[in-house]
């Protein structure tokens, strides 16, 4: 499968990195770029690939993903979950360190990395807890973790509740010079909500989550970013005024960085009518309003990255429970993309700021090399005809993980070739 | 006139198909009235009540519908199933149909589960309550109590008193008595409304003086001991003193209105003991009539075609 | 499609008056008797009856009105929602004659139902059974004791009996499917 060189031909080759955006020939070898050439002009190489009316991009980076490995391999593992990144498009993907044993320290570390290397499709940085067990009480060992191969530090799936561990958090962090991924919910307000609380809520019977529960956290990290100077970055964003408090700490010059996930541009609350657990994700899906605020806060760079959230669950813990029971989350790893692509064509911003967002950006904050199609970059390239269009189809999905609302979807934007870690993996 | 095999909620009724159902009791109430008060209608068929929470008067009213029609009644609770130990609904589900139930009459913790088991099952699916988003056959007995005093529901005065945001009873009550063309009021302390309850048809008052006048009904809510110390009020005392339905209330609704409560009632905690008794109070008729209407429901839905 | 009339409003007043005379005779007179009508045309027809019975004999008798529904042994195989009206019988039936009145015999399986139902409220000495017609293919051991009108028909054809309290002119009506 390894093959020496690789010439991807007659694509359009959008590299933001170097602002590049025109008809190029991409030469990879051992892994590397080598090269972009005008076109006709590229070396020979050993296996061609012809991209016409396709783009030919940096190989996405999703900072924000759920692999269940190591612990519940029934629901992911690190072979099916990266499968089903370069399915979608991604190259890099940052694992939340919610496993079983939870990854708050260097073994826990090593051995996603490990497994990444021996059965790992793209791709893999762990991101380490920021309190021990994630219990939100005592600091994990940031340092050794860091240079085990973790890239950010967060207890996500739950918050820190404790402000003042919060505030430690960010402080020692600034040694590691790394982002702290903050998933912003007061539990006490959330309070067992399964939904957004609202109309929608109240007519289903199920119990809500105000918004105030998002917001009231990203208010208190934002403070505590300004009191610390650590980096902040905060997770899946979901309603209008975490928008309005992001966007008003940038512009007071806070070191806060935020993403939002698909669904939360593409999903109003109203998916979850006849208690569709598929729909059932924490944050929970807003309202129609706070879709249109989360476009503008994309649109604005408010939020700076579109992240997946891939939280794959088996069938089991979704739609053969009772809503209340069902665990929350989607799989979004395979669809990812595709609705991103609907901000294009509806406007909200171009092809290459959505791909600035989901690949450059990503990179960045987490300072990984990665995101470019730079001489001498690692050659993960994602090749995809956005014009195609396809059925999304969560039976066919190479994550084990089938929850999704978006089945039976019409999409975009179809992935035919991801090339990472020196295979190329193509799809008809 | 169904077009579902299942009663999930009245949100999915039309207000014919409430009013046949009422009529249909009608028949029920009488045969209720006499010696024999059982019928053959639905003979040979099972019934299995499903219920995931305690519950003795809703069960006991369904078990009695259910054998004056003469199927034969089997009552799964928790208690005594296997979920548990880890089955998940839909394993229960289908074991339940390996039983060879024509009706599951189900009550759970969980609003939707009535909505899903509708789903697995081909057995006809009744909602004896689920979560906090319905118990439509208590609001249909309601409306059966409402209309055989008033005899009609539009354009009546009715007042919601209590935990609207917990009870199931309040929204399947709100949603009928909207389609019935009731005029519907609610009260409560703004930390029991459910959320966004404005965007429906009803009037919202936080003072039961104000919102209890010229009422031609005034139903009561339960107040779940467990709500207490949770935060939504400071003491059952101060419930009382600001909500509790008192005849000095009262007196400021109709003459001749009349007082409902779902029932189990708490005397002295959102009803004065007086009330609950006195001459205006048709709680017991309430059960009486539950059964007829339960007997209504499981009858139409099995004369549904799909 | 339009019917073939089989009686008009003078005939049915004959056959209900012959019916009358016939009850009368049979039971010797009217003191244990009552009529229950069976929803709806049998309600209308016991009602006649019951006032041609008293012009004769100068008594009172009871009637009640019966709704089948809850006895009928075709809920499952019937294509609408079952509509469910009045039973109303006001005296005790144990120990009386009670004649049920139904407009046409069929299948027998009304009238099973409606004994079910009738034992159900009480233990009569006898049941009888008028019918203003008889259109034949039983399907159970049931026949009636006074019949205004036999009439021989196909199991497809439907007999339409239209009377005056429903708002229509007295009549029965065979329509036939050719």
């Amino acid at each position: 499968m390894n093959i020496i060189n690789i010439l991807i031909k007659n694509g359009r080759v959008i590299d933001p990195s170097q602002d590049i955006d025109g008809t190029y020939e991409v030469f990879i070898e051992g892994g590397k770029i080598q090269g972009l050439y005008p076109q006709g002009k590229g070396p020979k190489a050993e296996k061609s690939i012809d991209a016409s009316g396709c783009i030919v991009i940096p190989g996405l980076v999703d900072m924000h993903v759920h692999l269940r490995d190591p612990g519940f391999e029934y629901k992911e593992t690190i072979q099916t979950g990266t499968m089903a990144a370069v399915r979608g498009g991604f190259t890099s993907v940052c694992c939340m360190p919610n496993t079983n044993p939870v990854n708050d320290n260097k073994t826990v570390t090593e051995f996603i990395l490990r497994k990444t290397y021996a059965e790992g499709s793209c791709y893999v940085y762990p991101i380490g807890t920021i309190t021990k067990g994630q219990k939100g009480e005592e600091l994990a060992e940031m340092g050794m973790m860091k240079k085990a191969g973790c890239v950010a530090f967060s207890d996500d799936g739950k918050p820190v509740t404790d402000s003042l561990v919060m505030r430690r958090a960010l402080e020692y962090s600034r040694i590691f010079d790394v982002p702290v991924i903050s998933h912003c919910e007061d539990l006490r307000l959330s309070d067992g909500g399964v939904i957004n609380e609202g109309f929608i809520s109240t007519n289903l019977g199920l119990k809500g989550i105000p918004k105030a529960a998002e917001e009231v956290m990203v208010a208190r990290d934002i403070a505590l970013c300004e009191l610390t100077g650590g980096r902040l970055h905060i997770a899946h964003v979901s309603t209008e005024g975490s928008v309005r408090l992001i966007r008003d700490a940038k512009a007071r010059g806070i070191n806060v960085t935020a993403e939002t996930c698909p669904h939360y541009f593409s999903l109003a609350e109203d998916a979850v009518r006849n208690y569709n657990t598929n729909a059932k994700v924490n944050p929970p899906l807003r309202t129609e309003r706070d879709i249109e605020a989360i476009k503008k806060g994309l649109k604005d760079n408010t939020i700076d990255v579109i992240a997946t959230d891939h939280a794959p669950h088996h069938v089991d813990d979704k739609s053969n429970k009772e809503f209340d029971a069902a665990s929350f989350g989607i799989s979004g790893l395979e669809t990812a993309f595709s609705l991103g692509l609907k901000l294009v064509e509806k406007g909200v911003f171009g092809l290459k700021e959505l791909i600035i967002k989901m690949s450059l950006t990503p990179s960045r904050i987490l300072k990984i090399s990665k995101g470019t199609l730079a001489v001498n970059a690692d050659g993960d390239i994602t090749i995809i005809n956005i014009g195609r269009e396809f059925t999304v189809d969560a039976g066919k999905f190479l994550s084990k993980g089938k929850n999704t609302p978006f089945d039976g979807w019409r999409l975009k934007g179809a992935v035919v070739k991801t090339i990472a870690r020196g295979r190329v993996y193509e799809w008809e | 006139m169904f077009k579902t095999k299942d009663l999930l909620g009245i949100k999915d009724l039309t207000a014919d198909e409430i009013n046949h159902i009422l009529d249909t009791a009608s028949g029920f109430k009488d045969v209720l009235a006499r010696d024999i008060k059982k019928v053959p209608a639905l003979r040979g068929k099972t019934v299995v009540n499903l219920f995931f929470e305690p519950s003795t008067r809703t069960r006991t009213s369904f078990e009695l519908a259910a054998k004056r029609l003469s199927t034969d009644v089997v009552n799964f609770s928790v208690t005594t199933s296997s979920i548990t130990k880890g089955e998940t609904l839909r394993d229960t589900a289908l074991s339940i149909q390996a039983l060879g139930a024509d009706f599951v009459v189900v009550r759970h913790g969980t609003a939707g589960v009535p909505h899903f088991l509708s789903g697995v099952l081909k057995a006809s699916v009744i909602n004896a309550g689920d979560g906090t988003n319905e118990h439509p056959t208590q609001a249909l007995l309601d409306f059966f109590t409402i209309r055989s005093h008033k005899g009609k529901i539009e354009g009546l005065n009715v007042v919601i008193v209590g935990d609207i945001a917990h009870s199931r009873v309040a929204k399947s009550n709100i949603y009928g008595l909207i389609k019935l063309g009731a005029n519907v009021r609610l009260i409560c302390p703004p930390t029991l409304m459910p959320a966004e309850i404005n965007k429906r048809n009803v009037e919202v008052f936080n003072s039961i003086e104000q919102g209890i006048k010229d009422a031609d009904v005034v139903m009561a809510l339960r107040i779940q001991m467990e709500r207490q110390g949770k935060g939504f009020f400071p003491s059952l005392e101060e419930y009382f003193d600001l909500y509790g339905l008192t005849g000095e209330r009262l007196r400021l609704a109709k003459d001749d209105a009349i007082v409902m409560h779902p029932g189990p009632i708490n005397r002295g905690v959102e009803i004065a003991s007086d009330v609950a008794d006195g001459r205006q109070s048709v709680v017991l008729e309430q059960v009486t009539n539950g059964l007829a209407v339960r007997m209504a429901v499981l009858y139409l839905l099995s004369g549904v075609k799909e | 499609m339009p019917g073939k009339e089989i009686l008009n409003s003078k005939e049915i007043e004959r056959a209900l008056t012959r019916i009358a005379h016939e009850i009368i005779e049979r039971n010797k007179g009217t003191e244990t008797l009552c009529l229950i009508g069976i929803q709806r045309g049998g309600v209308y027809l016991a009602g006649r009856l019951a006032s041609c019975i008293q012009s004769i004999e100068g008594a009172h008798i009871d009637t009640g009105i019966l709704d089948i529904t809850f006895y009928r042994d075709d809920l499952y195989s019937k294509k609408d929602q079952p509509v469910v009206r009045t039973t109303d019988i006001p005296f005790s039936v144990t120990g009386k004659t009670v004649v049920i009145v139904d407009d046409v015999l069929f299948t027998g399986r009304s009238i099973r139902a409606a004994m079910d139902a009738l034992i159900d409220f009480g233990r009569p000495a006898a049941i009888q059974l008028a019918v203003l017609i008889d259109r034949g293919h039983r399907e159970l051991p049931i026949r009636a004791d006074y019949v205004g009108k036999n009439i021989p028909t196909h199991f497809s054809d439907m007999v339409e009996v239209f009377l005056k309290e429903e708002g229509k002119e007295d009549k029965v009506v065979l329509i036939s499917e050719q």
